[in-house]
């Protein structure tokens, strides 16, 4: 815990010279912001822990005000806002896996898979037989978001698309 | 299963070996004495910034047990030995120490350290730097730099007339991580951050750094200078941004180093650090007389992460703790 928030810590680094004060300078990261900040402290100094646990969780349905997630172990439910959802909302599709971060039991930070397979909902025909892909267009999938894909790209078709970059990776032929 | 393996490669293992080679030639051939002394005592040093082990031996005459510290150098020891006319002494040996860990930090590590009678700091820092291009098979070039130059240059502040509140807003000013929020004790805690933060890391770029002339309060065993006694004759050589050695123009003085071990035992009562017993036999030899020396400790693991361009410590490391 750290000015309030519950944070992780990412790198610990112990420094100290020879005959001097010990420290750890620590990179950490803000759970319900996302924000990563260095911190120095002197070695041995203590902070309170943080109720936090990270969950495998299935996208259940939107209900206008909150995401609904299941645990499809324990079948327990959890609903998440928008400030938890973040940019998890353009990519989610129900029934998706992910990972969910639980401060006191409630949701405070939503990661889709890093991989994603979404139908086009709306594009521009553009031109038939140009494979090149040079160039590329907008294309609107079914969740809402936005990506830019290949020419030949059509409406209907699937694609996957990588959710930590928002960029489309390869179009995907249904069995 | 457990990780049985060596953390470092046979590449690592002969250098240590071609190293180990190497330091016993060059002290050979200068005539100074391979020594060994204890690393379990009763007794160990008091400084409030190094922590040391504690077991206990139960045996004959100590059914209940003889309270032992592994020792964080061998320096009391080898000055008992100089204090009885050992002349010029050398010793590889581990030292151990509580709470250090890290990518350059293992509570057990190897240390070689020499004592010079008739050196004064200045001789010994020469011979450091040869030692080191000896271990390291190649010239390097070789600077002096005074404690209060490196913080004048850096952050615009004199060290030794300066004051917690000031060094505290130019650790703000220099954007040093956390600085508005650590809570540290005096001047020495604020220089320690300022040169860990600021300075070590350009210390020593391609070249033997020597950082001379430390505050007097941060003297530790050294003698103050006698032509500016807010300065301590104790010196630290960086190589690339790592701390490699600490050596002092040795306090023969009895009355002197009583009062600051002391004053250390005070510092840890103040901050609630566990008590550590003066070393009573380490001060009779000094009332004896310790002959005018200069003395320097230096971290071989540190070196031969050096010598082979390896970042931590378990690269030339056989078993650091997370392999024990």
């Amino acid at each position: 815990m750290l000015d309030g928030d519950p944070c992780s810590i990412i790198e610990n680094e112990f420094v100290k010279p020879g005959k001097g004060q010990a420290f750890n300078r620590v990179k950490i990261r803000n759970l319900k912001t996302g924000r990563v900040l260095e911190k120095t402290f002197k070695s041995g100094e203590t902070v309170e822990a943080a109720d936090v646990v990270e969950l495998q969780l299935q996208y259940l349905y939107n209900d206008g005000e909150f995401w609904h997630f299941m645990d499809p172990e324990t079948f327990e439910q959890y609903q998440a806002d928008a400030n938890a959802m973040g940019e998890a909302t353009k990519w989610l599709k129900e029934q998706d896996m992910c990972t969910v971060t639980l401060w006191n039991g409630s949701p405070i930070l939503v990661e889709p898979p890093n991989f994603v397979v979404l139908e086009i909902t709306e594009t521009d025909p553009g031109l038939k037989g140009d494979t090149s892909g040079g160039g590329g267009k907008p294309a609107t999938l079914e969740t809402g978001a936005v990506v830019r894909v290949p020419l030949f790209i059509q409406i209907g078709e699937k694609i996957k698309v990588d959710t930590r970059s928002g960029e489309y990776v390869n179009r995907v032929k249904d069995d | 299963m457990p990780e049985w393996r060596p953390s470092a490669g046979p590449e690592a293992l002969k250098a240590r070996a071609a190293m180990l080679a190497a330091i016993r030639n060059f002290f050979a051939e200068r005539g100074v004495l391979e020594v060994d002394t204890p690393l379990l005592a009763p007794a160990a040093g008091t400084d409030p910034a190094i922590e040391p082990l504690r077991t206990v031996f139960t045996g004959p005459g100590h059914a209940h047990g003889l309270p032992l510290y592994l020792q964080t150098s061998p320096e009391f020891f080898m000055k008992r030995l100089l204090a009885a006319d050992s002349g010029p002494i050398y010793q590889v040996c581990k030292a151990f120490r509580d709470g250090e860990l890290g990518p350059r930090h293992n509570p057990e590590f190897t240390i070689l350290e020499w004592y010079r009678p008739g050196f004064d700091h200045h001789r010994l820092m020469d011979e450091v730097a040869e030692l080191v291009m000896a271990c390291l098979g190649r010239e390097l070039p070789v600077e002096r730099r005074p404690y209060r130059e490196l913080f004048l240059e850096r952050y615009g502040i004199d060290p030794l007339e300066s004051d917690p509140s000031r060094l505290r807003q130019a650790a703000i000013e220099h954007g040093l991580p956390g600085a508005e929020s650590i809570a540290l004790d005096g001047v020495d805690g604020w220089l320690d951050l300022l040169l860990s933060h600021g300075i070590e890391a350009g210390l020593g770029q391609g070249r033997l750094t020597f950082v001379t002339d430390y505050p007097a309060s941060q003297a530790v065993l050294a003698r103050l200078n006698p032509d500016d006694p807010r300065t301590a004759a104790r010196f630290e050589l960086y190589l690339d941004g790592i701390e490699l050695a600490n050596g002092f123009q040795e306090l023969v003085d009895a009355t002197e180093q009583r009062a600051r071990f002391a004053h250390d035992q005070a510092l840890r009562a103040a901050r609630g650090q566990p008590p550590v017993a003066m070393d009573e036999a380490f001060l009779a030899a000094l009332q004896a007389g310790l002959p005018d020396c200069a003395g320097v400790a230096l971290g071989l693991d540190r070196l031969l992460m050096r010598s082979l361009d390896a970042a931590q410590l378990d690269a030339v490391m056989a078993f650091p703790l997370g392999r024990c």
